[in-house]
């Protein structure tokens, strides 16, 4: 890619940027869409989206090459894999620097990075990932038959999770930091009628330790701070997402969960910066709301970039 | 077989061709998920600057994909997918479920280099 100048670059290739990505292009904005994973975010993760309308149900991974082929198909650049390095969003070119060298500009951004799971960030958690550790049950759920495994969390996933596991553990046991759980009361008690789900409440795994793969837990009580040990063959952590804003932070207004603050046009405190989809403040995040978000951020874009041409015209 | 625009092994003849004949091989064996499909998008990415490897996929539920999944490199792995990388027919890295760009080429630049 020789062109390092753009009308407008969108940092992130969800559903959100995407959609950015296809309104800006077809409306004849240079437009580069820069995405530190895959193209289509979140998307990918779902096996079957069945409420996104107009297509009756579609795996995310469909979805997400439909979206990104459209915005390619409107002259839309996609970076995928890349690593921003530096962000400036000062003055009327701002600068978007990506692995250390190459460096883009443009006249607006919008910020889509969406949102991630939650790590527990505890000691051996990155060792034994893939080696005991999951986030995501239907992919290696099967690898656990008839073996004893640790849900973490207690919203909706965890519990629901918890119970599709108990078709191939032998037992679940599910540890939540407190003494009552966030999850719909109908999760709650499909978990608490398993026979094969037991529950540790007001506790928090402060350790993962095994060799080559896991073997243990070390488990803390919240209340009495007693720590006890439990072997395990498996550990599967759903304890929500949480926004992918860190690197805007002290650059654009961030409330205290770290999600963009904007107005109505999506818009952040700083002009010619713009946000969409799940990072920003809002109450609901689906693909829908996401698109939503990804078009009205575009068209405001648009809207900056040709009052901005007519400015420099007087 | 698996939906990505990555080469495929599709028997466990074409497994012992594919690890004979290239000096450099990775292989990204999984399922269309979420933590097997960044690694195959991250393949495809790469695959035009690293030609001295040669990229490809194996369905994990494929009935030859014994080939990667009983490997001794990967007896403790317990998430897909499995990550194998050959060179001249020797497994010199293996890695369970989801990597990011930097873990793959660093993992590529140590073992086979880059052109
Ligand atoms: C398991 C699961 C199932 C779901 N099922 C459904 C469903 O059935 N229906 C539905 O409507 N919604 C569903 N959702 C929610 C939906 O996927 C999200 O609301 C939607 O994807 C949000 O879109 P987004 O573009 O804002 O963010 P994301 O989808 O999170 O995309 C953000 C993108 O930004 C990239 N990024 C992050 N940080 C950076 C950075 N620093 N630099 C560059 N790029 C970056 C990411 O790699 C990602 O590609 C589901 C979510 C999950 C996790």
């Amino acid at each position: 890619m020789d062109n390092y100048n753009f009308d407008v670059i969108v940092i992130g290739g969800g559903p959100a940027g995407l959609t950015a990505g296809i309104y800006l292009s077809r409306a004849k904005m240079n437009t580069l869409i820069l995405n530190e994973g895959t193209a289509g975010g979140q998307m990918i993760l779902t096996h079957e989206i069945a409420n996104y309308p107009g297509v009756e149900s579609i795996s995310g991974y469909e979805l997400a090459n439909i979206m990104k082929n459209q915005a390619k198909n409107f002259g839309c650049k996609i970076k995928s894999n890349v690593r921003i390095t530096n962000l400036n969003f000062e003055g009327d070119i701002k600068t978007v620097e990506v692995n250390n060298k190459e460096v883009y500009s443009a006249a607006a951004i919008i910020l889509a990075t969406g949102g991630r799971s939650r790590s527990l960030g505890v000691l051996g958690e990155d060792n034994f990932k893939g080696k005991g550790i999951s986030y995501c049950a239907t992919c290696d759920g099967d690898f656990f038959q008839d073996k004893n495994i640790i849900v973490v969390g207690g919203g909706n996933s965890a519990l629901e999770e918890a119970v599709s596991l108990t078709k191939y553990a032998a037992s679940v046991t599910i540890v939540h930091q407190f003494d009552n759980f966030q999850a719909f009361p109908q999760a709650v008690e499909e978990a608490k009628r398993n026979t094969k789900i037991n529950f540790i409440m007001e506790s928090k795994i402060i350790e993962f330790i095994g060799d080559e793969s896991l073997i243990k837990v070390r488990i803390q009580n919240q209340r009495t701070n007693d720590i006890s040990e439990m072997n395990i063959d498996g550990v599967f952590i759903f304890i929500g997402y949480k926004p992918n804003t860190e690197m805007f932070n002290g650059l654009i207004e961030l409330n205290k969960w770290n999600e963009i603050v904007t107005d109505e046009n999506l818009e952040t405190n700083v002009a010619g910066v713009f946000a969409a989809g799940d990072s920003i403040k809002k109450k609901y995040r689906q693909i829908t709301t996401a698109v939503a978000d990804g078009t009205i951020a575009a068209l405001s874009a648009v809207e900056y970039i040709n009052n901005l041409k007519v400015l420099h015209q007087v | 077989m698996l939906r990505t625009n990555l080469k495929h092994i599709l028997s466990e003849e074409e497994f012992k061709n594919v690890i004979e004949q290239n000096e450099n091989v990775m292989i990204c064996c999984g399922r269309m998920g979420p933590m097997c499909i960044p690694v195959y998008g991250i393949m495809e990415e790469i695959e035009g600057e690293y030609k001295h490897v040669a990229f490809r996929d194996l369905e994990f539920d494929a009935p030859h994909s014994h080939v990667i999944t009983n490997l001794p490199e990967c007896r403790n792995f317990y998430g897909i997918p499995f990550t194998v990388y050959f060179k001249n027919g020797k497994v010199v890295k293996a890695t369970s479920s989801i990597q990011t760009m930097e873990q793959v080429t660093d993992i590529l630049n140590k073992n086979f280099g880059k052109e």
